[in-house]
């Protein structure tokens, strides 16, 4: 496998200008002789299939949802990130590229993301033509809010709802163009594997979700933005919808795929309630800016908060990080809370949770002053818990999140197959070893907008694969595949259902492969994992039948892919020996109990490669090079 | 606690449906409504019975796919909710609970409980967005917008486009959802120039796609699990009769060729 990164050579901040100009490009009148298909449409397919579409191209856009508005960006609540420094608090391309290297430990590529910090002016920019109401200042300006690992205030918002107002802005643009018959649209449609003809990405299979029609789709070039595989812990903020399946599938046809292991947990979610829980909801990061997180100083004090004095709060994270304090990036925030209720001193059921207490906000700025800020999502809480956080503190506890790792990608969002580009959380190119708050939103519109409208058009302008229809006999093999899984899911008629297998899986994933991991413990998921996946196969009862609508399907067919994937992340996990970003391992931490890299070894991003049913999967390296941000232990006191 | 559930079950549109009773014996308060559902689907599951579809996915409130009728109200009896987020501690222990699809024209019926909303897309697609072609705009601090019209913009876009205005219309009219779009849109700066086609093309898609007139009767605000104001319809209209009287001609003269 050829991992050749093609990273334009001379200075970085003259990189993305100098590549661009290099693309070759495709004429305006030859645009509309290709296909393009773009699967997923969050914030990185929607704005791709948008602007595809409004270049000329002929986009088919697939989404499992009943409207492409319903993906799982829609949930992003705090902000997008964006180097505008409208609050002339020092903010610039540079500070924004230097956090996020930074803030992902040194394990991310550093021209992806100048690019990225570059391209995050133009997103406001075209955000804000689309509509999408950011929030203002009286004087009609851009307001602006504080996230974790920055101390600059550089992250833009509309209310609590900032995903869904970006994912609204490109949704809109997307209909528009299914409106002049550009994109069409092909909704509860599951992209269920990839076709590659003589060594391109040609076509992909899918399942219409109401009639269990099989389909093939052909085109010029694939585009994925499928999201992240944070499901596979059964317990996530991912939509219960979200998947890896296409990625997955793209992986056995030989896409590699990086830094599996790379999984965010993030710090603030409500704690879990019981064995019904189905997923777990997340409270934005943003609730740290006035938010203070403490737990008692003593193990196992029981008293209502309210009861306990402040000398008897420990206030952990401002005690132990004075400069950044409650803003800590993530995966430190998540690892202390841990470490806290480790020691017993956790609060609420089982003693997983910290407060999150807002009585401080609540005299300094007023109730009304901290509704305005965060209404909607103490009145989430309040509905979820049955508890008011204006008067009790919220409880929090640390829940998978996201998800770094993805398929590898070169520098134009092209994975190791041509003509497969990957943008979005199901890439992996921009946040190394953990993201930073509201960088999702910037890296998904940044690969829609401004990235692959340009990367695509090299690729295509350069040819080189004949014509041909989806009567190739790879069409039909794919597709005969597909046919026979679906057969075999539903012939086992065992006696347990998809989603106890999926609850089963994700506790040995999230036991074992989660905030804190060692090699004992990764050892015992590479057992553990094969033998519930054999299980699965002898035992799944998948009720109903192929050709209708069937949920239970479709959920057995992504618990498959699950089943098989987890491993590989637990691969990753265990042949990644240093702790870096998100990636705990147990046994490299510092005095502190902080992430402790080892530069030598692992200064690379791991590549998996494929190699066939039942045999282990060989890892690649990118070598990463850090030639403008010094790698340091990072440090946020 | 225990809760009696009445199942609005039908495999397709085509064959007829009717209620089905299932007991649910042990409901822990904390469940949410759709997680007591995935109880009871496993049960069914189990008994190697079809479990209930019902649409479902962010399990947040936000990304609009859930949605059904619970004794009679679209997502059930909390004020400013979705299905997904009412929780079983607002149920009482013996209560029974009918569900059953939005029921509209222009949501035909896929299986039980899930429907087919994509008449909701097309609204949108006849002028449901400002045109801003990727790379045309000018810096974001260019276009001021006052902070009243940004909140009352804000207010209407929080729509989720889950159709509970639709299902709780007794005429199935999809206005509020409409209106909340043209509201969004017609509050910013950025959205006059198409301010006027937008309406006139959103309303006549609405009614094309088989949704009833609107007689202002108010149920779909009181439903909206985003508590959009029937401010917006009012809006919607003072902007429809403008539409109607201002001329806006566009002639296609073909003098721009060459």
């Amino acid at each position: 496998m050829e991992l050749n990164a093609k990273v334009p050579s001379g200075p970085i901040e003259k990189s993305w200008d100098k590549h661009r100009f290099d693309l070759k490009l495709v004429n305006p009148a030859n645009k509309r002789k290709y296909n393009i298909i773009v699967v997923g449409t969050g914030l990185a397919g929607g704005a791709a299939a948008a602007s595809l579409g409004e270049l000329g191209y002929n986009v088919l856009a697939f989404c499992y949802q009943d409207s492409p508005r319903r993906a799982h960006s829609i949930a992003a609540q705090g902000g997008i990130n964006a180097a505008k420094n409208y609050q002339n608090d020092g903010d610039s391309v540079w500070r924004l590229f230097y956090d996020t290297v930074k803030g992902g430990d040194y394990r991310a590529r550093e021209h992806n993301v100048y690019r990225l910090a570059q391209v995050s002016v133009n997103i406001i920019d075209q955000c804000v033509a689309q509509g999408v109401p950011f929030a203002r200042e009286y004087g009609g300006q851009l307001a602006n809010r504080s996230f974790g690992g920055a101390q600059v205030s550089r992250t833009f918002y509309a209310r609590g709802q900032t995903g869904q107002q970006l994912l609204i802005g490109a949704y809109q643009a997307m209909e528009r163009m299914v409106g002049l018959g550009k994109v069409k649209q092909f909704t509860r449609h599951e992209m269920l594997d990839l076709v590659v003809i003589d060594g391109r990405a040609r076509g992909i299979i899918t399942r219409d979700m109401v009639t269990g029609k099989i389909e093939r789709f052909i085109a010029d070039a694939v585009v994925l933005a499928t999201g992240g595989y944070g499901n596979n812990f059964y317990l996530s903020t991912n939509a219960k919808g979200c998947n890896v399946t296409a990625t997955y599938r793209a992986y056995k046809k030989g896409a590699g795929f990086a830094n599996p292991c790379f999984t965010q947990i993030h710090p603030t979610c409500i704690p879990v309630a019981g064995d019904h829980q189905s997923k777990l909801t997340l409270m934005s990061e943003s609730l740290r800016n006035d938010g203070r997180i403490w737990v008692p100083k003593d193990k196992g004090d029981k008293r209502a908060p309210g009861q306990i004095p402040e000398d008897g709060r420990d206030y952990y994270l401002e005690r132990r990080y004075p400069s950044f304090g409650n803003l800590v990036p993530r995966d430190v925030a998540s690892r202390a809370a841990k470490a806290v209720c480790d020691e017993g001193r956790g609060v609420g059921p089982g003693g997983l949770g910290v407060y999150l207490d807002f009585s401080d906000a609540v005299k300094r700025i007023g109730a009304a002053g901290v509704a305005e800020k965060y209404g909607n999502l103490f009145q989430m809480y309040e509905k979820i818990t049955g508890e008011d956080p204006y008067s009790v503190p919220m409880r929090i506890y640390p829940a998978v999140h996201y998800t770094m790792g993805g398929l590898w990608v070169d520098y134009n969002l092209q994975s190791t197959i041509p003509g497969l580009f990957v943008l979005g959380e199901a890439n992996f190119s921009d946040h190394g070893a953990n993201r930073l708050g509201a960088s999702a939103l910037m890296q998904g519109l940044a690969d829609g907008y401004f990235v692959i409208p340009y990367t695509i058009g090299d690729y295509l302008a350069r040819g080189g694969w004949e014509k041909t229809t989806t009567d190739h006999a790879e069409f039909k093999k794919v597709e005969d595949d597909v046919t026979g899984r679906i057969k075999k899911l539903l012939g086992v008629k065992g006696k347990r259902s998809p989603d106890s297998f999926h609850k089963e899986l994700g506790k040995l994933m999230w036991d074992n492969c989660g905030m804190g991991r060692n090699a004992k413990g990764l050892q015992e998921n590479l057992k553990r994992i094969p033998a519930l996946r054999e299980e699965f196969w002898k035992n799944v009862n998948v009720t109903g039948e192929a050709g209708e609508l069937n949920q239970q399907l479709e959920k057995a067919g992504r618990v498959a892919d699950f089943l098989e994937f987890g491993e590989v992340i637990c691969m990753d996990a265990l042949d990644r020996d240093e702790s870096c970003g998100g990636h705990f391992r147990e046994e490299h931490q510092t005095e502190e109990g902080e992430a402790k890299r080892d530069d030598e070894k692992f200064m690379h991003v791991s590549v998996w490669e494929h190699q066939g049913e039942g045999k282990a999967p060989v890892r690649h390296k990118e070598p990463l090079k850090f030639e403008y941000v010094k790698p340091a232990q990072r440090s946020y006191k | 606690m225990r809760i009696i559930l009445h199942v609005w079950r039908q495999k397709n549109a085509q064959s007829p449906g009717k209620f089905e009773r299932y007991e649910r014996p042990e409901v822990s308060p904390d469940m949410s409504f759709l997680e007591m559902l995935d109880v009871l689907n496993e049960d069914l599951v189990n008994k190697n019975e079809q479990p209930v579809v019902f649409d479902h996915d962010c399990r947040e409130g936000i990304c609009g796919a859930c949605g059904f009728v619970v004794n009679g109200i679209a997502h059930g009896p909390e004020d400013g909710t979705t299905v997904c987020q009412l929780h079983m501690r607002k149920f009482k222990d013996g209560d029974e609970l009918y569900l059953e699809p939005w029921r509209a024209k222009a949501f035909p019926l896929v299986r039980d409980l899930l429907v087919d909303r994509s008449a909701l897309d097309r609204i949108i697609q006849a002028g449901g967005y400002i045109t801003a072609p990727t790379g045309t705009s000018v810096d974001a601090n260019n276009i001021l917008v006052a902070k009243p019209d940004q909140e009352r913009a804000m207010d209407a876009a929080a729509c989720i486009g889950c159709g509970a205005c639709v299902a709780a219309c007794p005429n199935a009219s999809a206005m509020l959802f409409t209106s909340a779009k043209v509201t969004h849109l017609g509050n910013l700066p950025q959205g006059q120039p198409e301010r006027l086609d937008r309406v006139e093309a959103m309303v006549a898609t609405m009614d094309k796609e088989g949704f009833g007139s609107c007689t202002l009767i108010g149920e779909c605000s009181a439903a909206c699990p985003k508590s959009i104001s029937m401010d917006s319809i009012a809006r919607l209209n003072g902007d429809y009769i403008r539409a109607t009287f201002v001329k806006r001609p566009l002639e296609l003269s073909g003098q721009g060729s060459g």
